[in-house]
């Protein structure tokens, strides 16, 4: 069966590392705070200027001037700090966060990334996405294996205005965990009771399929 | 040298048509609500503004947008603000869409008095077209110019008379960067004191970027996406 949302964000959830400082984007990405390991410690980054973000405030106990870069209110925690958009922006070009998790519209097999643009339609920007996809050492996409018109979104080349090139390194999504590789995308894992032949009809770019395929474990 | 203003109408009233200003805040956090109200009022047109977002459809810059005041933007992010929409897919508005970290990047350069800086946002991107590149360490990476403000507008939680300003939680955001990069800089902030009452170690820009400062009223502080976690039983 496909996963819900919460169960792509727990699988990526199990890619997480002690020590780890992470960029969660918006959507199922942020949903990954939610389900970190007992026992691994990992350090929040949001790009609007937070290290260290905390859970959403009790009731009653919002601030304006504290939020994450959905907008939304969080907190800190003891260990957070602060800084400017530069600064947190410098952070993500030196290397410094060890793992980005975001949404994307299209991968393609060479792991290029769209995810922000529909030409004519859909102009909301980029965001720190391509700031985030230039330099980020490891990204993980969060996303369905296909759109609402039931067409793939792992495809040879992305059809959609580009956010990145050549920087995915790994997929999670409803039906499977998918590696870039250079030969393409290499399946790794599959959603619980959904057949590799399900996932190859879904998976429009060369889908490399070796040996058997492990079920996701949670 | 006197930097303090009465109001928000005294310290934009030289903001005239087609001026280019930078407007400090992420979203709706820590922008100076006072100074775009201000601006409304004045009525400035054709103006050039670099903000990170375009506010919604009646707060923020989307005040502004309201009013047809603005020529262009410079952004990252507009998901918020349907007539921001409206007006770029029907051409009334242009638009110039950067990566985010490019954004403060370029005003940290105008703050720090270096005309450009390379980054690799947007390489292999339509951000990249026409810009000159560089390989560095087998990498490559887009030449972005230092803009260049007539204004910069920010807010500011703590500020002396001196324009030392301090700024609080995420409200901080662009604010220090474009306070730096503006030929005039104008910070309005929740709470304006005499010299020596701010620490110095505290100072988050020093007073030399700030030509004028006010304390402002009646902050909204809208919050765009109230979230809460149920409280523990």
């Amino acid at each position: 069966m496909a996963l819900t949302k919460e169960q792509i964000a727990q699988r990526i959830a199990k890619e997480l590392k002690d020590g780890y400082y992470v960029n969660l984007g918006i959507g199922i990405p942020t949903l990954v705070a939610n389900y970190i390991p007992e026992g691994i410690n990992v350090v929040l980054q949001s790009e609007n200027g937070l290290l260290g973000m905390g859970p959403f405030p009790v009731e009653g106990k919002e601030d304006a001037d504290l939020i994450n870069a959905g907008k939304q209110t969080i907190t800190t925690l003891p260990g957070s700090s602060i800084f400017d958009s530069a600064m947190s922006f410098g952070m993500i070009r030196a290397g410094k966060v060890d793992l980005t998790v975001l949404g994307a519209m299209e991968v393609s097999e060479q792991g290029d990334i769209a995810n922000w643009k529909i030409p004519g339609k859909m102009v909301k920007g980029m965001g720190g996405a391509m700031d985030l996809v230039a330099s980020a050492k490891n990204i993980i996409v969060a996303m369905m294996h296909t759109n609402r018109a039931g067409e793939s979104k792992l495809l040879p080349a992305c059809t959609l205005p580009l956010t990145g090139i050549k920087c995915i390194k790994k997929i999670v999504t409803e039906i499977a965990v998918l590696e870039i590789t250079d030969d393409g995308f290499k399946l790794l894992e599959r959603a619980p009771g959904v057949s590799v032949e399900e996932i190859v009809g879904k998976t429009a770019g060369k889908l490399i399929v070796e040996g058997e395929i492990p079920e996701m474990q949670f | 040298m006197n930097k303090v203003y009465k109001n928000a109408d005294a310290a934009v009233a030289d903001i005239n048509d087609g001026a280019v200003l930078m407007l400090g805040g992420f979203g709706l956090c820590g922008i100076p609500e006072n100074s775009i109200a201000a601006l409304v009022k004045k009525g400035p047109k054709n103006l050039t503004c670099i903000s990170n977002n375009a506010g919604v459809d009646d707060f923020g810059i989307g005040l502004m947008l309201q009013q047809k005041q603005v020529k262009k933007m410079v952004s990252s992010y507009v998901g918020e603000n349907a007539e921001f929409e409206r007006q770029l897919l029907s051409g009334e508005l242009e638009v110039e869409l950067i990566p985010q970290g490019t954004l403060a990047t370029r005003c940290m350069a105008a703050g720090y008095g270096m005309p450009a800086i390379f980054t690799p946002a947007g390489v292999g991107t339509e951000v990249a077209e026409g810009k000159e590149s560089r390989v560095f360490n087998d990498k490559e990476y887009l030449l972005e110019y230092a803009f260049d403000a007539d204004f910069a507008i920010v807010k500011a939680w703590k500020g002396d008379t001196d324009g030392n300003l301090i700024f609080k939680d995420t409200a901080r955001n662009f604010n220090p960067l474009m306070a730096m990069a503006g030929k005039i800089t104008i910070a309005e902030v929740d709470e304006l004191v005499e010299p020596g009452e701010l620490d110095p170690n505290t100072i988050h820009t020093p007073g030399i970027y700030v030509h004028r400062i006010f304390e402002g009223v009646n902050y909204e502080k809208r919050i765009e996406q109230r979230t809460v976690t149920k409280s523990a039983k």
